[in-house]
């Protein structure tokens, strides 16, 4: 048995860390391990934060590393707030016996979460200030005159005293102070330095351990066969026919979930593909033709985020009134390597490496599927392929902990390219409808919006393994969509999603949380069954809530003909929002009423401007972008991005900046080409040639970003910022070059095209 | 069936089907981390090797139609502490984020290089277009692609 102590001590144990990253599993003890439910309490101290008799700090955080570099950030955190050299610090991330319970590393959270005045940050402090107090003790001084410097507390006559030999090996036993001090940007070191990320070196030369890379010793290899079609049941197993296979270990089966496990990869790839299993018909899917239409005439379920109470008689009192539609399709996470997980379940507990972005939700859902107790199950994170959201990460986890179950050994199950592709939770599809009122001197008085969102599932949480489709074929059932009327708003507002415009006052609960003046509005939503799993793909909803928001403002911008950033300043109150649009304006040196940037060959030139308060408060972001458009082709081509975002105090300059760069080329591809398709039985868009991705061929447009930082704010995300801005402004681009207005994503060739002709509804008026 | 393979320089003895893809044989038998399963269908990159001089796909390689040419991985190029200049380039640009399809992006843009070091960014570009990163560290990985030719040509 092996103590959470011990364990992060080192003693015969392991510590994921990027430096130990290789062969580091193999080391770790296989029995029971002493942990309990919820048993590592947030607020003790020890819960957090370790000082080891080598000197060094180890720290837990239950916020992980997807590749957006926050492993770096926090590395640097906890230097910065102990006062130690980067070297000595190790941080243990995500491994419910280890760290504590962060809930999920997602929706821009984790820098909000462990980058202010609690968790991690504020342990940080308690621990720092504990030590000083310590020192005091036992220099005999005022903790006032002390300095903590490089792991060691100093007197201001020169005597010291080491970190190590305060507390020796002892623990803190004290509780998290809500008192102590972060130490302030003013006096940052290693915070707020473009220090390079922790895990490049591991990463460049080939040797990082991705969870596609964890072996366990006596590892046998799995493979799912998935239904051939949406909702198709299993009707049976022909095992015979894939006898020949050597090395085939097992079929397992159980309800409709079916498996293979195999001594050998390519022997359990192969007895996949071979196996003959009979399906009932699946269910019809709704022509993706008419998809949007469709999801209007659905049951749903109601909720007025605002209303105003008078919205019908402000925009029948309106000197002009606008009314559009916007859809936008079902995308992919599309991860590079398709989702992996190693399970090894013994008879009185399992250990599964997950590349899930929460940890103790998935032990408690794989804990229902294997009938145990959740302290029986320990989930250790292990970074999988980039995955921005919900890709399979989760659904994999239990796949493989019901197949080495089955096989009483432990089983590393990597999903195929299409079970990947086809079973995935998609980003939602919705329909926006806008409609907005004009007075007579071109201000909105009034802002009607209704969208209709395709939902199926989402994360599992804690209970619900039914949210993604391993939980669905071994018996669960999915969150469903219970109709529902809307009841008038009585809650603050949060804009969690960005579903309400910037632009409105967002008075409800007897506040007005909007970030924006207009006082006519209201914003429902109906949320409708999905043929397909659905799920958060990063900023869910509010990319596609942003996209409709956005060029809407730009339409009616046109109409009041008031050029689109001066418009927006007119009805934008909130000043951190406003600190975005002014900054991108000026760094792209935006002209009022800039026109049409001119024409070259087939090419006609263009700008857009979208701008977004991420979540209503997490994160402010503006984005000019400029675009050529060929009138021959359709081709949309991106050729600068200029982007001011606001994130509060910035931790890592390079980080941010790498996160914003790639938020933009990921929010062009997203714009311009990417879409899952299906016909009547079955998504299509299985592999890299049916769903697209812009490539590394792709001729990418200049990115110039600048950061705006007001004084005394707190640090908000910044990761999602970026590119829920970018497809929204490339479509104002595109109509600023063309008169035309796309109001569907993505933005291809054809419907380039088919919006050129003359006497198209897409050329405005 | 046995089989010798040279990877990274070293010979291995492996015993399996020869119809098994490189990739699984890397991964599995030799215990290398670089080349990792993305597609199973050449459409991706994130398994590629450098086969002689030229890339490949590992997913797709028969392990019995390797024969007696060396493979090089991305771990073959050189370590954390002696990086090669490639992925030295690669550390200072910082260009990554996931970093799960490295070994297609670099070995690539290595190979390219290799062949024809007076390369022009357009050359470079169309090379990679094989190759998917879904972070989209794009515009961070061709600047350490150019830093490295760059060095290269003037060295």
């Amino acid at each position: 048995m092996i103590s959470r102590r011990e364990f992060l001590h080192g003693a015969g144990a392991l510590i994921v860390s990027f430096r130990s990253a290789g062969h580091s599993l193999l080391q770790e003890e296989h029995g029971q391990f002493g942990t309990h439910a919820f048993h590592i309490d947030p607020d003790k101290l020890d819960s957090w934060i370790s000082v080891n008799a080598d000197g060094t700090v180890t720290a837990c955080t239950g916020k992980c590393d997807l590749g957006q570099g926050i492993f770096t950030a926090q590395t640097q955190l906890i230097a910065e707030e102990l006062c130690v050299r980067l070297e000595s610090v190790k941080l243990v991330q995500c491994d419910t016996a280890v760290t504590p319970d962060q809930g999920s590393t997602s929706g821009s959270q984790s820098t909000p979460t462990n980058f202010n005045l609690q968790d991690l940050a504020l342990a940080g402090a308690t621990a720092r200030e504990a030590l000083l107090s310590m020192a005091a003790a036992h220099l005999g001084e005022d903790p006032r005159r002390l300095t903590a410097k490089e792991g060691a507390v100093m007197a201001p006559d020169g005597r010291r005293v080491a970190y190590a030999e305060l507390i020796g090996v002892q623990k803190f036993n004290l509780p998290i102070d809500h008192q102590a001090r972060r130490r302030s940007p003013s006096e940052w070191t290693v915070l707020g330095k473009a220090v390079p990320g922790l895990d490049h070196p591991a990463l460049v030369t080939g040797t990082f351990e991705f969870v596609q890379n964890v072996r366990v010793p006596g590892m046998l290899h799995g493979r799912v066969v998935r239904p051939p079609e949406m909702g198709a049941k299993l009707l049976s197993v022909d095992e015979a026919s894939i006898r020949g296979i050597a090395g085939l270990a097992k079929v397992v089966v159980r309800r409709d979930f079916v498996g293979v496990v195999a001594q050998t990869q390519f022997a359990a790839l192969q007895a996949a593909r071979q196996l003959v299993c009979r399906w009932s018909p699946g269910s019809a899917l709704p022509p993706q033709k008419t998809f949007f239409e469709h999801l209007q005439l659905l049951p749903s379920h109601d909720e007025l985020l605002v209303d105003s109470g008078d919205i019908s008689s402000s925009i029948a009192r309106a000197h002009r009134v606008l009314h559009a539609r916007y859809t936008y399709p079902f995308q992919m996470h599309g991860s590079v390597g398709t989702s992996c997980a190693v399970a090894d379940v013994q008879a009185d507990h399992a250990t599964v490496w997950s590349p899930t972005q929460s940890v103790y939700p998935t032990r408690n859902c794989i804990a229902m599927l294997l009938n145990r107790p959740p302290d029986s199950v320990r989930v250790i994170f292990v970074r999988g392929s980039g995955c921005y959201g919900l890709n399979g990460a989760d659904a994999v986890s239990f796949d493989a902990a019901v197949l080495s179950q089955a096989v009483s050994r432990p089983v590393r199950l990597q999903y195929t390219r299409q079970d990947e592709m086809m079973w995935e939770n998609f980003g939602n599809a919705c329909v926006i409808e806008q409609r907005a009122g004009l007075g007579k001197d071109g201000a909105i008085v009034a802002w009607d919006r209704e969208s209709w969102v395709a939902n199926r599932g989402s994360r599992p949480g804690y209970d619900r393994p039914g949210n993604v489709i391993s939980g669905m074929l071994l018996g669960y059932e999915p969150e469903s969509v219970e109709p529902a009327p809307a009841k008038p708003p009585t809650r603050i507002l949060r804009n969690g999603s960005n579903t309400v415009p910037e632009y409105v006052a967002g008075c409800a609960g007897g506040a007005c949380n909007g970030s924006g003046n207009v006082q006519g509005e209201r914003v429902l939503t109906h949320t409708v069954a999905s043929p397909f799993y659905t799920g958060p793909l990063r900023s869910p909803l509010r990319i596609q809530n942003t996209f409709a928001n956005e060029c809407f403002m730009d339409e009616l911008a046109a109409v009041a003909n008031v050029d689109p950033v001066e418009y927006r300043l007119r009805h934008l109150r909130n000043d951190r929002l406003r600190g975005v649009v002014v900054a991108a304006a000026r760094a792209a040196q935006w002209k009022p009423f800039s026109s049409r940037g001119g024409e070259a060959g087939n090419e006609v030139m263009g700008r857009g401007f979208a701008c977004v308060a991420y979540e209503g408060d997490n994160g402010y972001a503006a984005l000019v972008a400029d675009v050529a458009v060929n009138r021959t082709s359709g081709v949309v081509r991106p050729v600068k991005f200029t982007i001011a975002v606001d994130c509060g105090p910035i931790s890592n300059p390079d980080g941010l900046r790498n996160q914003v760069e790639g938020g933009l080329l990921q929010g062009a591809s997203r714009a311009l080409v990417e879409e899952v398709t299906w016909d009547a039985k079955r998504v299509t868009s299985v592999d890299w040639e049916g769903y697209t991705s812009l490539r590394l061929d792709y001729e990418i447009p200049a990115i110039e970003a600048v950061f705006v930082v007001p004084d005394n704010v707190k640090a908000t995300g910044a990761g999602e910022t970026s590119i829920t801005v970018t497809p929204a402004a490339l479509g104002n681009a595109i109509f600023n070059a063309t008169g035309a207005r796309l109001r569907h994503l993505p933005f291809s060739p054809a419907r380039m095209l088919a919006a050129l002709k003359p006497g198209q509804p897409g050329m405005s008026a | 069936m046995k089989q010798v393979l040279w990877v990274n320089g070293k010979e291995y003895a492996v015993e399996v089907d020869p119809s098994t893809p490189l990739l699984f044989v890397l991964a599995d038998e030799l215990h290398l981390n670089a080349a990792r399963f993305g597609c199973g269908m050449a459409q991706c990159g994130a398994c590629t090797v450098i086969m002689g001089s030229q890339v490949i796909r590992s997913c797709v390689k028969p392990v019995g139609s390797v024969g007696s040419a060396p493979i090089t991985t991305l771990e073959g190029l050189g370590n954390a502490e002696n990086p090669h200049p490639i992925q030295q380039a690669f550390l200072e640009e910082g260009a990554m984020q996931c970093g799960y399809c490295l070994s297609g992006v670099i070995l690539t843009a290595k190979a390219l290089l290799d062949d024809r070091p007076g390369a022009t960014d357009e050359e470079i570009r169309a090379a990679l277009g094989g190759v998917l990163c879904r972070c989209f560290a794009h515009a961070r990985m061709l600047r350490a692609i150019q830093r490295y030719r760059d060095a290269r040509r003037a060295s």
